[in-house]
């Protein structure tokens, strides 16, 4: 393809600019608007200009949100604090399960392996409602039903399959020789496996971790029905804050930009491992 | 010494079989969640051949596949599959179309197109539901820029999500926001992968740019494709997160898309039976649609390695 007439330089940045515009704007509005009164918010037209306020961070910050009608309790904060706890809970659990579990399909042929390792992520293929639904009623019997470790352990499903792929994928390229030179040299397969295996697949582990961590904040539905108010993550958090407090729009926003920020700030840092991450089933295709 | 020989085989054999073990016991703790999930899941299978309601619990007993026999004559049913496969089929064509478009604009690897492709990942690492109250806070009618700008179009009664007409539009676009940049990466990831001789050739010969495009670029990108669409497929039919915090299936019932009916159908009419008949139809729905995938993709990979 010639794209170096003039017209056509032309259209692939007016076509560039268009696709920033749609992609971007939603994400500098929102960021906007939580630096705005709620009459700011309301005047017609918008403005570009305007006296931020950082009144709405710190009603949410502070719990404490001021209205005519008196002083609102927020819960904001508890469910952010939610968000890190289940996500880093589920993730440090998912590499503690899936670790172990990719270095055996990356490095041993063996019975229903294949099967078991196609099984695990198949799961990610299922609707989720069809395990959740039957599980909360489990759950209401065994007395799991709103509690952290009932709910991580249903995180596990995001967490788990993605975890066992990626990783399995950096362990089958990395070459078994170093391993058994050392286990030759008469240490035991934990120590091959710990001090070599391991540390070499770091930057997968690594990428894998920080995905998954990713997926589990913004998961939604898994706590919308095994969470109720105390235990809930931002995400659910976020719908029952709209209902809350009302038309609180600018508030309303700086909850948005407060539990997206910490995804967005993770993706930013580590986009290389995480575009190698989410493309390298395609690649390796 | 004989007995010094007998310990000595017996440790190479505990030995030789804790080696073929070790796979297995490594693998067994994931193997445990992985059993511990096929519980509810089997659950939900029984489930739905029975009359089960929560509010009813006496009238529980195992009726066969009436529960199934049931939706064929139930136009909500209906209903649910044909909106389920419409924003299926909508929101993946769109999605190709533009993540396919968004990839060949950003083909070339220089400074300014991976800075554009990094700040694209943005909306991707948004959580879906919070992107819905991002899109309802831009669409309310009376404060939000989206309804202001289709205003200054002269539309002043678009309603967005809150109208059946437009409905599905909205969140569709939601949708798009989300996931486009999710296929711009796998196919940006594909295109930079090819092989280079098939275009230096093609580029030697003077051949047109759409032959390129349709007998090289596409062909060889296939398999890229097939992957990418074969994963928002599978998100796509199985849609909750955008749809319930957009509009919770409404106006009336027009999003009712197979998950949020189902989750309506337990909570609201604390019918489980029914509730999952549902989702049982739609995991077969979704396994239909993964194997006729796979089976194309395989297929493609062949041909795709056979001409490189």
């Amino acid at each position: 393809m010639d794209h170096s007439s003039l017209a056509g330089r032309i259209f692939r940045g007016i076509a560039l600019a268009l696709v920033l515009l749609f992609f971007m704007f939603p994400i500098v509005w929102i960021l906007l608007m939580s630096f705005q009164t709620n009459e700011q918010i309301l005047r017609i037209p918008p403005r570009i200009l305007f006296e931020p306020t950082f009144a709405n961070y710190e009603a949410l910050i502070s719990g404490q949100l001021k209205t005519a009608a008196g002083n609102l309790q927020l819960t904001f904060m508890r469910n952010l604090m939610n968000s890190f706890v289940l996500s880093s809970a589920s993730v440090i659990l998912a590499l503690l399960l899936g670790v172990p579990a990719a270095y055996a399909f990356a490095r041993f042929k063996f019975r229903l392996g294949e099967t078991i390792a196609f099984t695990l992520l198949s799961f990610r293929f299922a609707p989720p409602l069809l395990v959740l639904l039957p599980l909360s009623l489990y759950y209401q019997q065994l007395g799991l039903n709103d509690t952290y470790f009932g709910i991580v352990w249903v995180y596990q499903l995001i967490a788990l399959p993605l975890i066992l792929w990626i990783v399995r994928g950096y362990f089958e390229d990395i070459s078994p020789d170093i391993e058994h030179a050392y286990r030759l040299a008469g240490h035991s397969w934990r120590e091959a496996f710990t001090r070599i295996a391991v540390p070499l697949a770091g930057p997968g582990i690594a990428a894998a971790g920080l995905l998954s961590f990713i997926f589990c904040w913004n998961n939604f539905v898994f706590a919308l029905i095994l969470a109720s108010a105390d235990k809930q993550p931002v995400t659910v958090g976020a719908l029952a804050f709209v209902t809350a407090s009302g038309i609180q729009y600018g508030q309303i926003a700086a909850a948005i930009v407060l539990s997206v920020t910490p995804t967005l700030l993770l993706a930013l840092y580590a986009q290389r491992y995480l575009v190698e991450g989410l493309s390298l089933g395609a690649v390796k295709g | 010494m004989a007995q010094l020989v007998e310990t000595k085989a017996t440790a190479r054999r505990t030995k030789r079989w804790r080696g073929r073990l070790l796979p297995y016991l490594l693998s067994l703790p994931a193997l445990l969640v992985c059993i511990a999930i096929l519980v509810p899941f089997v659950t939900a299978a029984v489930y739905s051949l029975q009359r089960y309601r929560l509010n009813l619990p006496y009238l529980r007993g195992f009726i066969g596949i009436d529960n199934y026999i049931d939706f064929l004559s139930d136009p909500a049913f209906w209903n649910t599959l044909r909106i389920s496969l419409v924003y299926t089929a909508v929101t993946v064509i769109a999605e190709l179309l533009l993540g396919l478009g968004i990839a060949l604009l950003l083909r070339r690897p220089t400074r300014f197109h991976n800075a554009v492709s990094i700040m694209l990942l943005l909306p991707l690492m948004t959580a879906p539901a919070i992107a819905a109250l991002m899109w309802k806070l831009m669409t309310n009618p009376s404060f939000g820029i989206l309804s202001y700008l289709v205003g200054l179009l002269g539309v002043h009664d678009f309603k967005w999500a809150s109208d059946p007409s437009t409905a599905l539009f909205t969140v569709v676009l939601v949708d798009v926001w989300v996931y486009t940049p999710f296929i711009m990466i796998l196919l940006l990831a594909g295109l930079r992968s090819l092989p280079r001789q098939p275009f230096e050739a093609a580029a030697l010969d003077g051949v047109p740019a759409s032959f390129v495009f349709f007998r090289i670029t596409l062909p060889m990108l296939a398999p890229y494709i097939i992957t990418a669409s074969l994963f928002r497929l599978l998100d796509s039919i199985q849609q909750f997160d955008i749809v319930y915090a957009m509009t919770q299936g409404g106006p009336g019932d027009r999003l009712m898309v197979f998950q949020v009916q189902a989750y309506l159908e337990f909570f609201q009419y604390t019918n489980v039976g029914r509730s999952a008949a549902l989702l049982m139809i739609l995991w077969l729905i979704t396994n239909i649609l993964s194997n006729i995938f796979i089976k194309n993709w395989l297929r493609l990979r062949e041909r795709a390695h056979g001409h490189a």
